[in-house]
């Protein structure tokens, strides 16, 4: 990916935040490394990179004007020390050393319900602390950082191979879009031509990490809304998408396939027939599943109307993924700024306006429909040759933004001269999706709490890092 | 949805039947966590599973176990919501700093007998976050472990298969 960087100073730095409080800019990242902040926005398509030195580990607040900026501006001081002048909200974020100040709640007949970090289900651990009249929520305050394991820190001195088997570690569930976007970051900085077979390899990982998460997660939905017929189909869908891949890919998670350079290992020679069973399994049985979720009214009662989130929030967040495009955002990195193979595949990027709870199942009904198609195509024009290129060992800085399932993850990587990562960081889509749901309750009942939060799966791995 | 229905009727049922000879190892452990769960503890074995830090990973795959195809409770094992309610802690990740306690707590509102099963590279001995100062570094370091389930993630049949290994050595341990 091309993308200009340039060391600002503080007016500069602060511009940028006025760009993004008038939405001109997209942010793509904020994140620091001692004495150094840095930003990716883009602008129009085009990614860009801004690094501003801190004096005294000091620089002026995006969060100030611009929202989606104040968790991660927590995060860096957090992490690095570096202090945000003028934030809105200094408290600490992924350190919980000190007892946590939740926001004061004032009014009539109001109530407030802890949950978690240890929550009922198989889940992530997370706080969430509800203020409800009745049975309505008035405001959601989500406590994040549970599951902070220092990745960053693991990542600075890291060789390349360590670094990528991290990476596929952010969040499990989307290991192969982690693994790609550190690979192409790598391979941007070191100048690695991929070999095609290993692009079209990788897309195809990436279309069955899509599916796989779609089917688990469309069919977790309607179990929240006490609709478990469909979440055993949906699961059992799931299930042959992991076998497949662990038939193709020698791990049903797919991690550690991907690497810079290209890929571990090929296809083994059976692996174009497993792929070819499994989509004409699920062109059989998906819409037969889709047509029992649109034709059921209590399932539809729950789905519709619940957890709306405005398109102006999803603009001002810049919020990736489903939450986006169910929200009137049409971006997938997919398509912007692009990579290959995509640019030689036909597919439709899904966009509706409503941001409800159905919405968001709607537009992954449809990303599901868009895979299965993605996946066929690549199979019928799969390149042959070597899967794998040799990766230098030099200095370099690269940035990369890839699609995964959830929405765009970025990745920025720094190697010194030895070849080892000096720092890298990666970005889930969930910071910017997380504050969202907090919007998108307002007003919901307590009930639908569940649902509203497996509608957007935010990862709380990926964002704790 | 009448068609869906119908098919299930005439079909069968989706779970894998149990195979006679070369990848017995689900089926094995059907008829034997029966006889075991049955004289221990009833018939079933409530689990309660606590993320304490993993890349999620490890929950995908023990959210496998439900799906029709492994279908986890035939074997008379069943996860619960509480710890209160719960024989056996799944426990997954590094274990973090910022986790230490509530699995500290979620142990403590267990009732005994229990058991604590390690699932996971990392919850072994941190894998590959060991050594972060975020990490305490696996299970081990925080709770009592009685199993360790590895992998990363350990895939389903690991899981049921480790699962059984519990039933068997703790046959011989005196109710706490």
């Amino acid at each position: 990916m091309d993308w200009p960087h340039t060391i600002v100073d503080r007016e500069a730095w602060h511009q940028a935040a006025e760009r993004l409080r008038s939405t001109e800019w997209s942010l793509l990242g904020l994140w620091g490394e001692p004495g150094v902040a840095h930003m990716a926005v883009m602008q129009a398509g085009q990614c860009a990179l801004l690094s501003l030195a801190c004096e005294e580990n000091r620089f002026p607040s995006i969060g100030r004007l611009h929202a989606p900026a104040i968790r991660l501006e927590r995060a860096m001081r957090d992490l690095y020390g570096l202090e945000a002048e003028g934030s809105p909200d200094a408290r600490p974020w992924l350190r919980h050393e000190s007892p946590y100040p939740f926001l004061p709640v004032e009014g009539e007949s109001l109530h407030q319900i802890p949950v978690g970090p240890v929550h009922a289900g198989i889940i992530e651990p997370g706080h969430f602390r509800f203020t409800a009249n009745g049975e309505t929520i008035v405001r959601l305050e989500q406590r994040l950082g549970y599951v902070h394991k220092g990745i960053e820190s693991l990542m600075a001195g890291a060789s390349l191979e360590g670094a990528a088997k991290l990476a596929c570690r952010v969040s499990g569930d989307s290991s192969v879009a982690f693994a790609l976007a550190f690979a192409q970051a790598v391979e941007s900085a070191l100048g690695v031509e991929v070999p095609a077979r290993a692009v079209w390899l990788r897309a195809l990982a990436a279309e069955l990490e899509r599916l796989a998460n779609h089917f688990g997660d469309i069919g977790a939905v309607c179990n929240d809304a006490a609709f478990a017929l469909l979440h055993a189909h949906f699961g059992l869908l799931r299930e042959h998408v992991l076998r497949a891949a662990g038939a193709c890919f020698g791990h049903r998670l797919m991690m550690d396939g991907v690497i810079p350079g290209g890929l571990q290992r090929d296809l083994p020679a059976d692996g174009e027939r497993v792929l070819l069973e499994l989509l004409a399994l699920a062109r059989k049985r998906f819409p037969e599943l889709v047509e029992v979720y649109d034709d059921t009214a209590s399932l539809k009662d729950r789905t519709v109307d619940a957890g709306i989130l405005s398109p102006v929030l999803a603009q001002q967040f810049a919020a990736g993924g489903y939450v986006g495009r169910a929200s009137g955002r049409k971006f997938d990195a997919r398509r912007t700024p692009g990579y290959a193979p995509y640019d030689q595949l036909q597919f439709e990027i899904p966009v509706v306006q409503a941001g409800d709870v159905n919405a968001r199942v709607w537009i992954r009904i449809q990303e599901v429909g868009q895979s299965l198609g993605i996946l066929e195509q690549i199979l019928r024009q799969l390149p042959s040759g070597p899967v794998c290129e040799p990766v230098a060992r030099h200095a370099g800085e690269g940035l990369a933004l890839v699609e995964g399932f959830r929405g765009d993850v970025l990745a920025w990587v720094r190697i010194g001269d030895d070849g080892r990562v000096e720092r890298c960081h990666l970005r889930d889509p969930s910071w910017f999706q997380w504050p969202l749901l907090e919007a998108a309750i307002e007003g919901n009942i307590v009930a639908d709490f569940p649902l509203c939060n497996k509608s957007f799966n935010c990862s709380y791995s990926g964002h704790d890092l | 949805m009448r068609r869906l229905l119908f098919k299930s009727l005439v079909q069968g049922p989706l779970t894998e039947a149990a195979p006679a000879a070369d990848d017995a190892a689900v089926a094995q452990l059907a008829a034997q966590v029966t006889a075991e769960a049955r004289k221990r503890l009833g018939r079933t074995l409530a689990i309660r599973e606590v993320d304490a830090g993993s890349c999620n990973g490890c929950e995908l795959e023990i959210h496998a176990l439900s799906n029709v195809l492994y279908d986890l409770e035939r074997f008379g094992l069943r996860f619960v919501a509480s710890p209160r309610h719960a024989d056996v802690l799944l426990v997954t990740g590094p274990v973090t700093a910022n986790m230490r306690q509530a699995l500290e707590r979620t142990y403590a509102a267990t009732p005994g007998p229990k058991w604590v099963v390690a699932v996971g590279d990392c919850a072994r001995n941190g894998g590959i976050f060991a050594g972060s100062p975020a990490c305490v570094g696996g299970v081990g370091k925080v709770l009592p472990v009685d199993l360790h389930i590895p992998g990363c993630p350990p895939d389903p049949t690991a899981l049921l298969k480790g699962l059984l290994a519990l039933l068997e050595s703790s046959a011989g341990r005196s109710q706490a």
